[in-house]
């Protein structure tokens, strides 16, 4: 009996629409954010994670809203990244109802915002998206950080940063396969392991699920925490439900409440 | 006249969440409650219940809290003295200890004693902080726990953090959890309780907690 793996349904949102919509057949509008997550809050999700990848500042505000709305409905942890970039970006969400949120480019563009806002908000709210990609030629298994949504490379070491965020004070690594991403073949199990094998805080999996194994892949050979994916539940190739049975009967213990 | 139930508003993280959270539990009980998020004093001083909530470090919750205009008079009044009802949620409960290890050595409030210290799980590969659901282990009855299966089976809650009150006192542990060892999820003794997870992020476990709370009498 102890902590319980989480799968966290992720939402990518866009001028304050989901992505490409999420196909539950009760879902009256697919592109609505707040009820994509009422579903999943409903679906037994053990967490939820929304991703702003709007492109404009102006734009940016609907995020709050959305945030705000959500939390008024659901009774569950919610992680919200994408343009987080100062101290009152981040007392915004979550004073709108996040209870996490992630960093991305604002961490390795200024490692210092992780120590100011660790201190200001605590660890266990701050989440540090690492985004990498395979280091092409290099002998050992090596990976770079990526910024601005995996088109920037950065010049950074992954597994370094991972340990520098940690030191900084991040309370959870969200490890992104820039490879993987949309592939539908699978994390990469090595970088999650790679990471989580070297930090004492957890690391959730992201990045290329495309069946339910991948999952299980990457707790059992990732050593991840939690795994995040985000095609193979929005179309309903897959339900939560299923998802947890699948995971549990490898031998993994789910929460089912 | 409505009747209020007061969080305590000092600055600290997720207040929405709770407020939310608490309405629902009203609203499924049919109560005639106001859930107000304050830092007035003469609205604290009003309430029937009072929460307090509380994310970040022990001592800048410590002294968030205190800068409240005379709030340790005002608790001591109302929580010790009258015997209103009053949950402490996360870093909330864990400022009633005698003190606080969380970066230094920091005095909190006394009704419980024990101190809050690094959680040091048996297990080397388990993560700090220990963060995600977790059941419950009952240490002692209580009112706030009715209904609420614990044990293996039981329901979740969702846990986050990274120090955990160490009680002195074992008539005052009133649930825990296990992670590598006993981790201390729910404290109280008289009309005071504290959850160390966050009932208001627990799902199915944490409306029931919540309605438990609305209607306890102590």
């Amino acid at each position: 009996m102890t902590l319980k793996t989480r799968i966290i349904p992720c939402l990518d949102v866009m001028n304050g629409r989901v992505v490409k919509g999420v196909n539950f057949v009760d879902l009256v509008d697919a592109g609505d954010p707040v009820e994509a997550a009422i579903a999943y809050d409903k679906a037994g999700a053990d967490e939820l994670c929304f991703l702003d990848i709007t492109a404009t500042h102006e734009d940016r505000d609907t995020i709050f809203d959305i945030v705000e709305r959500t939390a008024e409905h659901c009774f569950m942890p919610l992680t919200v990244g994408g343009g987080v970039r100062t101290i009152e970006d981040i007392r915004k969400l979550l004073l709108c109802g996040a209870d996490k949120v992630a960093i991305n480019s604002a961490a390795v563009k200024d490692p210092n915002f992780i120590n100011r806002a660790a201190d200001k908000f605590g660890n266990q709210c701050i989440v540090v998206s690492v985004d990498a990609r395979k280091t092409e030629n290099s002998e050992k298994n090596k990976w770079e950080i990526y910024t601005h949504g995996g088109r920037k490379a950065s010049g950074i070491d992954a597994l370094e940063f991972a340990k520098n965020m940690q030191k900084r004070g991040a309370g959870e690594l969200l490890v992104t396969s820039m490879d993987r991403d949309g592939t539908k073949i699978g994390f990469d199990l090595e970088l999650t392991r790679t990471i989580s094998d070297a930090v004492k805080i957890p690391v959730i999996a992201s990045g290329g699920v495309g069946n339910l194994e991948h999952l299980v892949e990457g707790v059992k050979q990732g050593h991840a925490s939690a795994v995040l994916a985000a095609s193979i539940f929005h179309f309903g190739t897959f339900s939560i439900a299923q998802a947890k049975q699948y995971i549990e009967k490898s031998g993994i213990a789910m929460r089912q409440d | 006249m409505t009747r209020n139930i007061v969080i305590i508003d000092y600055g600290s993280g997720n207040l929405r969440s709770a407020q939310k959270a608490l309405q629902k539990a009203t609203k499924n009980l049919d109560l005639p409650l106001e859930i107000i998020v304050s830092n007035q004093p003469e609205v604290i001083n009003k309430a029937e219940r009072i929460i307090l909530p509380g994310v970040g470090a022990f001592a800048d919750c410590y002294e968030g809290l205190f800068s409240i205009a005379n709030i340790g008079e005002i608790l001591e009044q109302r929580v010790k003295c009258d015997g209103v009802p009053f949950l402490g949620i996360c870093v909330g409960m864990q400022l009633m200890a005698d003190a606080g290890l969380e970066k230094g050595n920091h005095k909190g409030l006394g009704w419980i004693k024990g101190e809050v210290k690094p959680i040091k799980p048996n297990d080397k590969n388990l993560k700090i902080p220990h963060m995600g659901w977790n059941t419950l282990n009952s240490n002692q009855t209580h009112e706030l726990l009715k209904n609420i299966p614990s044990g293996k089976d039981g329901l979740h809650a969702y846990f986050v953090h990274s120090y955990h009150m160490e009680v002195e006192n074992e008539s005052d542990l009133i649930a825990s959890s296990d992670y590598g060892g006993q981790i201390t999820a729910m404290v109280g003794k008289d009309n005071i309780v504290g959850t160390q997870f966050h009932p208001e992020k627990s799902q199915k476990l944490g409306i029931i907690l919540l309605e438990n709370f609305l209607r306890w009498k102590p």
